[in-house]
């Protein structure tokens, strides 16, 4: 027997496999028109009665109204912060606060599909990234700090910390939930209220967090959020009813902040921006290095503190890892959102795309060798194919500068103590990332490294459990871990 | 050279130009691969996958119960995967053990199936290098297409990387014009380094595909071992332009498996790879899966498991 059999009806065609669109559905949320600022428990109109719209950057599609809170709400929103403070929430037995905030936990994990379609939708980042990484991470940091609250005499032996009241927090816009998480579950988990300002362009899974503190119970007063652009987080900086200042965001607003409180008897910690040194010696893994390097720049389009913007690579396999690189961009899918396949979203907002945009300029001119991804960007919106520069010299503005985008730039060196002198050689110390197979040399880069975070054969990988924070302009105060507590009390006669 | 019984360290030969060994960080490794396995594919572009999935698929058996009517209806199977729909293409090749080579081949003459055979000792390898010449003589000489083959791991493991490199080279010259896949039998290796090493030996002795297992190890194929290897054969073929193939076998049971693997490959070889040519699946339940898959992309309902016929 035998014999060709024919196929009746020919193959499936798809030119060069690509793959279907795979969108997340945008039913599991839905917005409300418009959202009030949540003071007291309660979403209620801005006594500025100023409003401004909040939009998806992919599309530039409107997707709500959100309140301007002024000088009146701000102080509204501090004076029921102090109110939440004073009646009940300082001396409610730490157990309940534990409780409640592992309600809030396991609420943004039932809820973690809403929000991750919320996050993507007004922030730009894939979808991939808002379920696997922003979301599990935004419910473990309320986990972690839960079990902290009844034990709070056992982090800090010896001493006694007591809550400083009101925390005021201003967040970015790169990690809206969870660096809301960052902030508010160590507050309150050492007995504070809150007061927190969210970034101006992504402020909806903050106001769906609003809903999820009244789902779980947490008392009126205690977490109240104020929207806004810069000048409501200045009036809440300013406001005296305050007792505690945290912020994320740019050296620039940090430092003004800081001015803002010289002179006030009010603890300051703040996490700001960074131009992270990815180290490559010649004898990493190669390949899962160079997913290394992809995360490290690519993850959120760039906007990360912590990105690995500065790659340093030994000059003996610099030819290598860019090949190797140039070939990885081409498999970077940059697209909707929402789509899962989706590897890089859109970028921010209008000015932050602006600003990238400068800075790519100026390497380009300063004669850096540019090169970007060969993908094709949507029409409407904001986007930035991921961009190599090589051939950059210590000197240029790509190389100091925080450029906040999917923009990598390309150093060399040739020792171990070259790559030490590069790497801490910049304004910032917030991360920094070292590829090598040898134990030993890990060790001995990382006792050099001043950078808050080392990170040793990985990149952006963040852990509840583990303190994150900066050197230098950078910022100072740890967030996560047992350290992170220490920001969110007094101790002795401070 | 060949029996030399003190380990040498890995060096090999000058004229097998190789790229650099390298390392493999497992975490970063196995990270990737998790990645890479939450690709969402959908519609037309599953129903190609599937597709090629069939066309890829060596369809094995490799039982010391096998007779000549189980091969003979493995063969059936492999000609017509699916009576009810002529749509449906035929698997890539049959594989099965030496002695029902010759049942396989005049089952399958002419009709574009090939005709794999197992051999050097399959599974262990743990025999003298005569016999598995024999071995592999005897298949080839009943009309095997493909030859795969099992490295010594007790040499590998032993540091005797040069004995490994010559039994490979042997049974290539053995083979002729028939195609050599070396079956690594990575559950055996112990580490990703390893599976490194032992690919370049396989790719340096002259193996046109590379294999993971044999399929009586656990574990057998897995995502994070088989990228690893497509990036050996990706580092090849950048340092030499040798274009390699690659077979991960045993433990694929699902279609959403396969089409992991295709993205595997997709993506870290990109679509030139993606043919029977240079990919295939050792398997022999994931068969119905994908065509059950296809029933439903097709009808967009499941149908009963017993509308498919088990050989």
């Amino acid at each position: 027997m035998g014999g060709e059999l024919e196929r009746t009806g020919g193959a499936p065609s798809v030119a060069a496999w690509e793959y279907a669109p795979a969108p997340e559905s945008r039913d599991v949320v839905s917005f409300a028109e418009r959202y009030g600022l949540f003071i007291g428990g309660e979403l209620v109109d801005p006594r500025s009665g100023e409003w401004f719209t909040t939009t998806s950057p992919a599309t530039e599609e409107p997707l709500a109204e959100i309140a301007q809170a002024g000088a009146a709400d701000v102080d509204a929103a501090v004076g029921a912060a102090r109110a939440a403070f004073e009646g009940g929430w300082s001396q409610l037995r730490p157990a309940e606060r534990a409780k409640l905030i592992f309600r809030i936990a396991r609420l943004l994990q039932e809820r973690s599909r809403e929000l991750a379609v919320a996050e993507s939708l007004d922030g730009g980042k894939p979808i991939k990234e808002s379920r696997d990484v922003d979301l599990p991470l935004a419910a473990a940091h309320f986990f972690y700090y839960a079990g902290w609250a009844d034990k709070l005499e056992y982090a800090f032996p010896g001493r006694r910390g007591r809550p400083h009241g009101v925390a005021a927090q201003i967040i970015p816009w790169n990690f809206p939930l969870l660096m809301l998480a960052w902030k508010v579950a160590p507050a309150l988990a050492c007995g504070n209220t809150v007061v927190l300002k969210p970034a101006e362009t992504t402020p909806l899974t903050a106001l769906l967090f609003a809903d999820i503190c009244r789902q779980a119970g947490v008392p009126p007063g205690v977490v109240n959020i104020v929207t806004g652009d810069g000048s409501t987080g200045a009036e809440l900086v300013r406001h005296p009813g305050i007792d505690k200042v945290a912020f994320t965001g740019s050296t620039e607003v940090g430092k003004a902040i800081q001015r803002e409180l010289a002179g006030r008897r009010i603890p300051l910690t703040l996490e700001l921006g960074g131009k992270a040194a990815n180290i490559v010696f010649d004898d990493c893994a190669l390949d899962q290095t160079i997913e290394g390097i992809v995360n490290g720049i690519w993850f959120n389009q760039g906007h990360v503190c912590c990105a690995g913007s500065r790659l340093l690579v030994q000059e003996s396999i610099a030819d290598q890892v860019i090949a190797k690189l140039k070939r990885r961009m081409g498999t970077l899918r940059v697209g909707d959102p929402l789509d899962k396949n989706t590897d890089i979203g859109a970028i921010n907002s209008a000015a932050q795309l602006a600003r990238i945009k400068e800075l790519v300029a100026a390497g380009t001119e300063e004669g850096a060798e540019i090169y970007q991804a060969p993908c094709e960007l949507p029409e409407k919106g904001y986007w930035f194919a991921p961009t190599v520069f090589t051939g950059v010299a210590q000197s240029y503005r790509i190389a100091q500068e925080e450029i906040f985008g999917p923009v990598l730039s390309v150093l060399t060196f040739r020792t171990p103590d070259e790559a030490v002198e590069k790497a801490n050689n910049t304004m910032y110390g917030l991360s920094a990332g070292i590829w090598t197979e040898k134990g030993s040399r890990i060790l001995w880069m990382a006792e050099r490294l001043r950078a808050g975070v080392v990170w040793a054969n990985t990149f952006n990988r963040f852990d509840p459990a583990s303190p994150f924070g900066g050197y230098k302009e950078s910022g100072f105060g740890r967030e996560g871990g047992r350290h992170g507590l220490e920001a969110y009390l007094r101790f002795g006669d401070e | 050279m060949a029996d030399a019984a003190v380990a040498t360290g890995f060096a090999l030969p000058a004229n097998f130009r190789l790229p650099r060994v390298g390392a493999i960080d497992a975490v970063a490794l196995e990270a990737r691969a998790a990645e890479l396995a939450k690709r969402s594919i959908k519609k037309e572009s599953k129903l190609w996958a599937l597709d090629l999935a069939i066309r890829m698929m060596d369809l094995t058996t490799l039982e010391g119960a096998d007779t000549p009517g189980k091969v003979s209806a493995l063969c059936s199977k492999a000609l017509r995967p699916d009576p009810e729909d002529r749509s449906v293409p035929s698997v890539a090749a049959v594989c099965v053990y030496p002695s029902h080579v010759a049942t396989a081949v005049a089952r399958l003459a002419g009709s574009g199936v090939k005709v794999a055979s197992v051999a050097t000792a399959f599974p262990s390898g743990q025999a003298p290098l005569e016999a598995k010449l024999a071995d592999t003589r005897a298949a080839i000489a009943d009309g095997a297409d493909e030859i795969d083959m099992v490295i010594d791991r007790g040499a590998f493991l032993s540091g005797r990387y040069a004995k490994v490199l010559d039994e490979i080279v042997a049974i290539k010259e053995e083979c002729g014009d028939a195609h050599l896949k070396v079956i690594l039998e990575t559950g055996e290796l112990g580490t990703y380094d390893n599976v490194r090493r032992a690919s370049l030996l396989a790719i340096a002795g002259g193996a046109d595909f590379i294999k993971t297992s044999t399929g009586k190890v656990v574990p057998a194929a897995t995502l994070p071992v088989t990228l690893c290897m497509l990036e050996v054969i990706r580092d090849v073929h950048e340092e030499t332009g040798r274009v390699i193939g690659m077979k991960p076998a045993g433990g694929i049971r699902t279609a959403k498996q396969a089409i992991q693997y295709l993205c595997v490959v997709h993506e870290t070889l990109g679509v030139d790879w993606l043919t029977p040519d240079l990919f295939r699946f050792g398997a022999s339940s994931l068969l119905n899966d994908v065509l059950m898959q296809i029933r439903k992309q097709r009808t967009g309902v499941y149908r009963s498991p017993d509308e498919f016929t088990i050989d």
